[in-house]
């Protein structure tokens, strides 16, 4: 009998030799990450529970990203309380400002194909681009897995998403994950694994793949996988093993639903206030004025999307009265943002740069907006409150469509 | 079973966990000063009517969104004695699990409801409301352990001898 990429994970790790959707297993964490909002809840229920030790301290990463740099008085007590735990424990992986957690995971090489890994954050579910099984839980079982390593999983049903074809110029992968979040529904794969496959993806960059991973759970989905294969390897720097290799789900695998797709078929998409499912193409949106524009993310904030942004931008200004803020989603990505001149295309186009980290994202840190404003941004959500007050009206689109929002000051199909 | 009566407050589909406690309150220092700006973004009023022993009746996709899990938190921290939506986002569910906060799935109850209507729970067996039966069902083992515990905080505390 055949089994999904996730089934394959799940059995590896558990060292089962079947495994069915339904089941409950407990897996072993092969690295967790905590971010700086969760760390003081982590750190006290962690003693409440009465642990002494971490269970494997070099197998957790404790990144300091939503409060960086702090923008009240009492968010530094998260970096103090972070550095104290870290010290007690003998944590050593602690990044304090280099970069959006999801970026440095995978960047800096923490997680490898077919690896479990458990962080306290949603968008945990951006590993599945390397073919890691990844997922966000709550700061009380985070506590729990420092002290067991162990959590209990239910095996997932898996929805296989194909996509073949190549994609027509300016859409790119965030296109497909919002079409495929507007074709399922916020809730239309809840509990369950989404698996990549078809030779649109493939050829696709690692960077592209996290876009969309990142997403999945956006549609309720437990993580977004796709099979590793030479780009995954080059960017962990690794040779694929064996293990690795077989991770792609078998021909007779049995999943609740297929879906497939042209990649011919996509246009220019965006998720329309205030719903991440209300998705309609650009192209019907034309015309609505907005204020500002953010590129940026654990989403889209990666070398290719200032690219993508900097191809529009080039020796041309944005509208007046609309703010463009781009936010590079890790240090290292700055560094070569800066290194090859991009940084300069988007900062001549009147773009405001910040440094690496989530505050615009979640509303928490600058680019706050406020009663009837409107914001093009390819981040993740846009939710009711999400980016100021609960009467701005958010519409999530790819870099490409938003950079080019930001030249008109309205929404225009690139 | 485990039996009781509640008020009942009724929101709708995707009530997501930036609504139930937005970002900007999640560095207040306790899940108590977190309170009054539950379900803020759309019903800035609601935090404070709730009284201990309400019911939240909601429709599909309850707590959608990010892992804070200050968002059973604080709905547990309202007062809340149970929430009953059509279903559940999957880190919600764990949290509220994790924390002791009771979540009944049914399918029929909030398309009948009307709010500050009266609702009687039997744990694992049924809701009457205006003498009509909706049937619930139980949870898995595993979790009614962790329940049973008065969530997972005491469940590890047993495991570590202190308890």
């Amino acid at each position: 009998m055949g089994y999904t990429l996730i089934e394959k994970i799940l059995m590896h790790n558990t060292g089962k030799t079947s495994i069915k959707p339904g089941d409950i297993v407990t897996v072993d964490a092969d690295r967790v990450m905590i971010h700086d909002i969760f760390i003081p809840f982590v750190a006290e229920k962690f003693e409440e529970m009465g642990f002494t030790k971490i269970w494997d301290p070099d197998k957790a990463v404790l990144i300091y990203d939503h409060l960086v740099p702090a923008s009240q008085v009492d968010d530094t007590r998260h970096f103090h309380i972070g550095d104290g735990f870290a010290a007690k424990y003998g944590l050593k992986n602690v990044h304090r400002s280099d970069g959006i957690c999801h970026q440095l995971m995978t960047e800096a090489g923490y997680v490898k194909p077919g690896n479990v890994v458990f962080g306290t954050d949603s968008h945990t579910t951006t590993y599945g681009c390397v073919g890691a099984f990844s997922t966000g839980i709550g700061y009380t079982e985070m506590a729990s897995i420092l002290g067991t390593g162990k959590l209990w999983i239910r095996v997932p049903e898996t929805i296989r998403v194909n996509v073949n074809g190549k994609l027509p110029e300016n859409v790119t992968s965030k296109d497909i994950i919002l079409t495929l979040i507007g074709d399922l529904g916020a809730d239309g794969a809840t509990y369950k694994s989404l698996e990549f496959a078809g030779d649109t993806f493939d050829n696709m960059s690692v960077a592209s793949r996290m876009t969309i991973s990142n997403m999945t759970v956006e549609a309720g989905a437990k993580c977004g996988l796709f099979s590793p294969d030479e780009k995954t390897a080059a960017y962990c720097g690794i040779e694929l093993n064996d293990f690795q290799k077989d991770l792609r789900g078998d021909e007779d695998a049995v999943y609740s639903r297929v879906i497939n797709y042209r990649a011919e078929d996509f246009v220019p998409v965006m998720a329309c206030p205030s719903q991440v499912d209300k998705i309609r193409p650009v192209s019907e949106l034309e015309g609505i004025d907005i204020d500002q524009v953010f590129i940026g993310s654990c989403t889209n904030g990666r070398l290719e999307d200032l690219h993508a942004a900097a191809s529009v931008l080039k020796g041309r200004h944005i509208a007046p009265f609309t703010k463009l803020i781009v936010t590079p989603a890790s240090r290292k990505i700055y560094k070569e943002a800066a290194d090859d001149g991009t940084l300069k295309i988007l900062s001549e186009a009147g773009a405001i740069i910040t440094h690496p980290g989530c505050g615009l994202c979640c509303g928490r840190t600058g680019g706050i907006l406020t009663d009837g404003e409107r914001v093009v941004a390819t981040n993740n959500r846009n939710f009711l409150g999400r980016m100021g007050t609960s009467k701005v009206e958010i519409y999530l689109a790819s870099p490409v469509t938003a950079a080019n929002c930001a030249l008109a000051g309205k929404i225009i199909n690139p | 079973m485990e039996k009781f009566k509640g008020k009942v407050w009724v929101l709708g589909d995707d009530i997501d966990t930036d609504i139930i406690i937005p970002t900007e309150y999640l560095a207040l220092k306790t899940i108590d000063d977190m309170k009054p700006y539950a379900f803020s973004p759309l019903r800035p009023e609601l935090a404070g009517k709730i009284q201990p022993g309400d019911i939240i009746v909601a429709g599909k996709n309850f707590g959608c969104g990010s892992s804070r899990e200050q968002a059973p938190e604080v709905i547990k921290a309202l007062g809340i004695r149970a929430v009953i939506a059509r279903s559940y986002a999957r880190i919600f569910f764990r949290n509220s699990i994790n924390n002791g906060l009771l979540l009944i799935e049914n399918n029929d109850l909030c398309g009948d409801i009307k709010e500050g209507d009266e609702i009687e729970v039997t744990v694992g067996e049924n809701i009457l409301y205006n003498g009509k039966k909706y049937e619930i069902s139980s949870l898995p083992e595993n979790l009614l352990e962790i329940l049973s515990a008065g969530g997972l905080v005491n469940a590890m505390r047993r495991l570590n001898g202190l308890d």
